[in-house]
């Protein structure tokens, strides 16, 4: 059995939502204690949803792909429901059995992309 | 029959069959594993002499004591020093290094320097922090050139009458660099500062003699040395540690107590307060008599070698850079390295499904990562019982990472 799904090292080959953006409205970025990984999302609010979100940073297979299904599920949606989201859904998508040593890895994208978006509710 | 070979029967654990391939384990700069002998060591005392020491005047109490005391004799005998008064049972270096940390700190005066390295673990680097913080001094950082080298002429510009405290790593936890911890201290105490070294990835690994070194503290630990977790030692120097306040308190570190005043314990119980790891220390003896059966020179040949054959296999293998000395004489059983377009730490999980245990990240060292201009590498490291046969199934799973994601 491969160690990763499918969708994790398709996405770690090509992510699709990989980049930067000129003028963001929220962007946040932290850090992976366990590795010193740096996640950095940043993003462009229309109308109250989050008209496009891209990611930027060096890090694991996990966090990359994590990162990348991430900004898919939330490009688009209502900012409460980017905030709403959990780190099962980002699990299911990933189709893959995380073990609880890298579980990290895959919800730094998300706390990373939450934090961006609550200092935007805050303002 | 090389040491490997023979050794590894001693270790149960290396029986054990990993994601369907026997166990290839090359992480014992984390943490080393365990000969039966130790774990026996530790057993057996649990079953026929555990109370607590220094305190009951009944046999189990005399006994327990009798072999707690006789693992400071074995320690003291394994490092050279010259008394067991300098013996200082801790949980680990960690806590070794905080306690000179704590108890060096309250001499410093603002203005007062301390230096450090830019290869040092963090372990040696925080609770230098935090003292400076607290008494209001500097801390200096000796810069790390070329393959992993410190440089001793920065060194020599650091240091000045300010200097308080030079702590420096023995043996570098990710690059392997041995330093040249004589030579630091004599020049550190032509000024009239103390030197601690950080002993963790050099005792498990060469012989260690701390008068040679002239070092006024050494610290290391059981766990990555084939003893328990939980215990560790510092070594100071008797006359350093007689003008030192105990960092903590509690029982034992005294002799007389009244209400609103103590009067301390001797050396060594002066720098123990509380229970100490008794059965940590049973086990450290065990292992401390099966390096010594082994001989420190002998391990550390041993060591040099895998150490030469892993840089020689790792070295030629597309996209694998490798970090620190390249020479296996210049370094401790070590070799740390990337993988072009591998994160390590998927690095490590795919090695991981070859049954092959190594470490991956910055290993507890960011400000090394940061001058190398990397968030982490793979990190190999060797033992008294790994084998040939493993660094070249090390060197095959590495040649085919890149393919594998």
């Amino acid at each position: 059995m491969a160690l990763y799904s499918s969708v994790i090292r398709d996405r770690f080959r090509k992510p699709r939502f990989r980049g930067a953006i000129e003028q963001p409205d929220v962007a946040a970025e932290d850090v992976n204690p366990l590795c010193g990984d740096r996640v950095r999302i940043q993003g462009r609010l229309a109308d109250g949803r989050l008209a496009e979100a891209r990611w930027s940073g060096d890090c694991c297979a996990i966090s990359a792909a994590a990162a990348d299904v991430l900004l898919e599920m939330v490009e688009g949606q209502p900012v409460g429901r980017a905030c709403e989201l959990t780190a099962a859904s980002l699990l299911e998508r990933l189709d893959a059995d995380i073990r609880p040593s890298r579980m990290k890895c895959v919800a730094l994208p998300l706390t990373v992309l939450q934090g961006a978006l609550r200092t935007e509710v805050t303002r | 029959m090389n040491m490997g070979e023979k050794t590894r029967r001693d270790f149960p654990i290396l029986s054990r069959v990993v994601n369907g391939h026997p166990l290839v384990f090359l992480d014992s700069a984390a943490s080393s594993q365990k000969p039966r002998q130790v774990i026996e060591a530790v057993e057996h005392y649990y079953e026929t002499s555990h109370a607590n020491v220094h305190r009951a005047v009944h046999t189990l109490g005399e006994e327990a004591t009798e072999r707690y005391e006789a693992a400071r004799d074995a320690v003291r005998a394994f490092i050279g020093a010259p008394s067991r008064d300098e013996i200082v049972f801790t949980r680990g270096t960690t806590e070794g290094i905080n306690l000179v940390a704590q108890a060096v700190g309250r001499t410093l005066r603002p203005g007062d320097e301390i230096i450090v390295t830019e290869l040092e673990h963090h372990s040696n680097l925080i609770p230098w922090q935090m003292a400076c913080r607290d008494h209001g001094a500097v801390l200096r950082a000796i810069p790390v050139m070329g393959e992993g080298y410190l440089d001793l002429d920065a060194y020599a510009r650091l240091l000045s009458p300010r200097t308080r405290v030079v702590a420096v790593a023995h043996v570098s936890n990710v690059l392997g660099t041995i330093n040249p911890v004589a030579r630091i201290t004599e020049q550190a105490h032509r000024v009239g500062a103390l030197v601690l070294a950080d002993g963790a990835q050099a005792v498990p690994h060469l012989p260690v003699d701390v008068p040679a070194l002239g070092v006024d503290f050494y610290v290391f630990s059981g766990h990555k040395m084939l003893g328990p977790t939980g215990v560790g030692v510092l070594y100071g120097r008797r006359d350093v540690l007689e003008r030192l306040e105990p960092a903590w308190g509690g029982g034992e570190m005294i002799k007389e107590v009244w209400i609103d005043h103590a009067q301390w314990n001797d050396l060594p119980w002066r720098f123990e307060p509380g229970t100490p790891p008794i059965a940590g220390a049973v086990g450290l003896h065990a292992a401390v008599e099966y390096l010594g059966k082994l001989g420190m020179s002998q391990v550390a040949a041993h060591e040099q070698a895998l150490t030469g054959a892993a840089l020689e296999a790792l070295a030629p293998i597309p996209g694998v850079t490798l970090y620190g000395p390249r020479n296996p004489e210049m370094k401790g059983a070590v070799v740390a390295f990337n993988v072009e377009g591998l994160h390590p730490h998927d690095g490590a999980a795919l090695l991981d499904q070859h049954g092959i245990a190594v470490r991956a990240g910055h290993h507890c060292a960011q400000p090394l990562m940061k001058r190398l201009g990397i968030v982490g590498t793979l990190r190999a490291s060797f033992s008294v019982y790994n084998t040939a046969e493993e660094v070249q199934r090390l060197a095959e799973a590495v040649a085919a990472l890149r393919g594998e994601l």
